[in-house]
């Protein structure tokens, strides 16, 4: 058994820095790259593109970042771990390959292909069956918006991917696990920690949640001392060493821009953060008023303390599915009375749709630059040299909302004066997609482990 | 004595559905204790009025020297849904910052908290 295990972050979501992979392998040792692409809404873009083409449906970001770590798996036998596969975790693994036999390197993956987690064909059997799949925030049944149902997923834990590590797996693509399985898993692979080792299991889990998000806890969007943060253009992304204890160390590569302090990971373990003492995952529930912290050098944190209590028998579900249309559009108003030029433009526009006779769910107005985002709080803010309105609507119907970003423009000469920054054109109309999460039982979530060499 | 929580935490926001999580770290640990007794559940549900349309849950974390708040209803519906700038709760964690608590005037010397200019 090795005595320390390294599992470095070179992904926080589908859209992040494309090189961080690369930098993560050719930076200093690593055992296991983990790669984390899915967040809540993904998994509804990945569906609709496998609609258009059931040969995608994946994040295809992930095999480029494959080609370029290639090297490193085959000849210094870093694993890689990914939640890559979206809904089509086995599409995936074929593009994998395929980049794999483009370099030469056929036959030196071993990739672990995990299923199981996908519940969109079984929904009407799983609602059918008793399994309401009632909204957890309003209680709602799915039955209500299931004919706009897009995409389902449950969110599954380590096991599948310990399975695949067992099985000599050196890449493992997931659909839906968690973000934090992925850092929990190889680490349980590694020290043989068992589904009751409550402790370690949590301490897996706070790793990942440490480190899935990125940069996020090694510099990146950190508040604290923000201006003494170095080289953030080349920010070093996360890195936990592990021990067996479950005791690890979160630090990043030498010669690497950003920070790993007990300040940076603080504000990392706090982020989306619900109840503290039960940080529930399939695999455990961990305690976050257990986690001590302790700077242990320069860019490193020891991370200690952490209790686990056992799970719960439901597993959460994503459900992604259409909710009507949203169109948002902007206009700058500028010094002097910026803001009450700003708000009257407001008035105004709520004057026209209203005779119009367009309907919406929802309108929503900001003033950016006065009181978008602290509203009162930010307080006089007359004197503001340029105030932007960004002027909201949300609906069922598209017509409706369509017509409405044809309202913006006229303003311009027939509305409030010293405006501008409209050169951007007319709003663009887009298709909600939103997220339903509910529970389900555990026992019907049957997960699979597939093996392509 | 008036100190900025801006002058003895830094925090860090994000979301989950409809609700925003701000976790307010301070800045020396024995500061702490001034967060704990201050910035209340009362007081940041009345310093967020207006801005936020459920309650608001508070979580304490001694270990980290950092409570939580859970401001519900804080993001127009939240997600996807969300027609605000600051859909995901990104930066809720600021507008919390802006908050002036009033410390006793002993208390505040002893733990040599920066006054409010």
């Amino acid at each position: 058994m090795k005595n320390v295990v390294r599992v470095a972050a070179g992904q926080g979501f589908w859209g992040d820095d494309l090189d961080a992979p690369r930098r993560q392998v050719e930076g200093g040792p690593i055992d296991y790259l983990m790669l984390d692409y899915l967040a809540e809404v993904t998994m509804s873009i990945l569906q609709k593109q496998k609609e258009r083409d059931p040969s995608l449906g994946y994040a295809r970001d992930f095999v480029g970042a494959m080609e370029s770590v290639l090297p490193a798996v085959v000849e210094r036998g870093v694993k890689v771990i990914a939640n890559a596969g979206g809904v089509n975790p086995p599409a995936c693994a074929a593009a994998v390959q395929a980049v794999a036999e483009k370099k030469g390197a056929r036959g030196a993956l071993r990739i672990g292909v995990v299923s199981g987690d996908d519940l969109l064909g079984r929904l009407d059997q799983l609602i059918a069956a008793g399994h309401p799949l009632a909204n957890m925030e309003t209680g709602e049944p799915l039955s209500l918006v299931r004919d706009r149902v897009l995409s389902a997923n449950a969110y599954i834990g380590s096991e599948p991917i310990v399975e695949a590590l067992g099985k000599g797996a050196n890449v493992v693509i997931t659909g839906r696990s968690t973000d934090t399985a992925l850092t929990m898993a190889p680490l349980r692979h590694e020290f043989g920690w068992g589904a009751t080792s409550w402790d370690q299991l949590a301490a897996g889990i706070v790793a990942g949640h440490i480190i899935e998000c990125g940069a996020q806890c090694s510099g990146g969007n950190c508040l604290y001392d923000w201006r003494s943060i170095p080289d953030l253009a080349n920010v070093g992304y996360p890195l936990v060493e592990a021990k067996a204890d479950g005791t690890f160390v979160v630090t990043k590569h030498p010669n690497t821009g950003g920070r790993v302090s007990v300040q940076t990971v603080s504000e990392q373990l706090v982020y989306e953060m619900g109840d503290p003492h039960s940080y529930i995952t399939p695999d455990v529930i961990a305690d976050f008023t257990t986690i001590k912290l302790a700077r242990d050098g320069d860019d490193r944190v020891l991370v200690s303390g952490i209790k686990g209590t056992p799970p719960t028998d439901k597993l959460k579900v994503s459900v992604a599915y259409r909710a009507g249309f949203k169109a948002v559009g902007t206009l700058v108003y500028v010094w002097p009375d910026a803001l009450e030029k700003a708000q009257l433009a407001d008035k105004i526009l709520r004057e026209r749709l209203e005779r119009l006779g367009l309907r919406f769910e929802r309108i929503l107005s900001e003033f950016v630059g006065a009181t978008a985002t602290h509203g009162h709080l930010a307080g006089d803010q007359r004197n503001a040299p340029e105030v932007q309105l960004r002027f909201g609507v949300r609906g069922p119907d598209r017509a409706a909302v369509e017509r409405f970003t044809r309202e913006i423009a006229p303003l311009v000469l027939n509305g409030p004066p010293s405006v501008t920054g409209f050169a951007g054109g007319r709003p663009k109309v887009e298709e909600i997609v939103a997220y339903w999460p509910a529970l389900i039982d555990k026992s019907v979530v049957k997960t699979k482990v597939d093996i392509i060499q | 004595m008036k100190v900025r929580l801006v002058d003895i935490a830094h925090a860090r926001s994000g979301d989950k559905g409809d609700t925003a999580n701000v976790g307010v770290i301070a800045l020396e640990p024995r500061w702490y204790q001034v967060l704990e007794e201050f910035v209340t559940r009362n007081r940041v549900a009345e310093h967020f009025r207006g801005m936020i349309e459920g309650a608001v849950d508070r979580y304490e974390l001694p270990n980290l020297n950092a409570l939580n708040f859970l401001l519900h209803g804080a993001l127009d519906g939240g997600g996807t849904l969300s027609l605000k700038t600051d859909a995901q709760g990104k930066v809720y964690s600021t507008a919390l910052l802006r908050m002036v608590i009033d410390v006793p005037d002993a208390e505040a010397r002893r733990l040599e908290l920066p006054a409010a200019k």
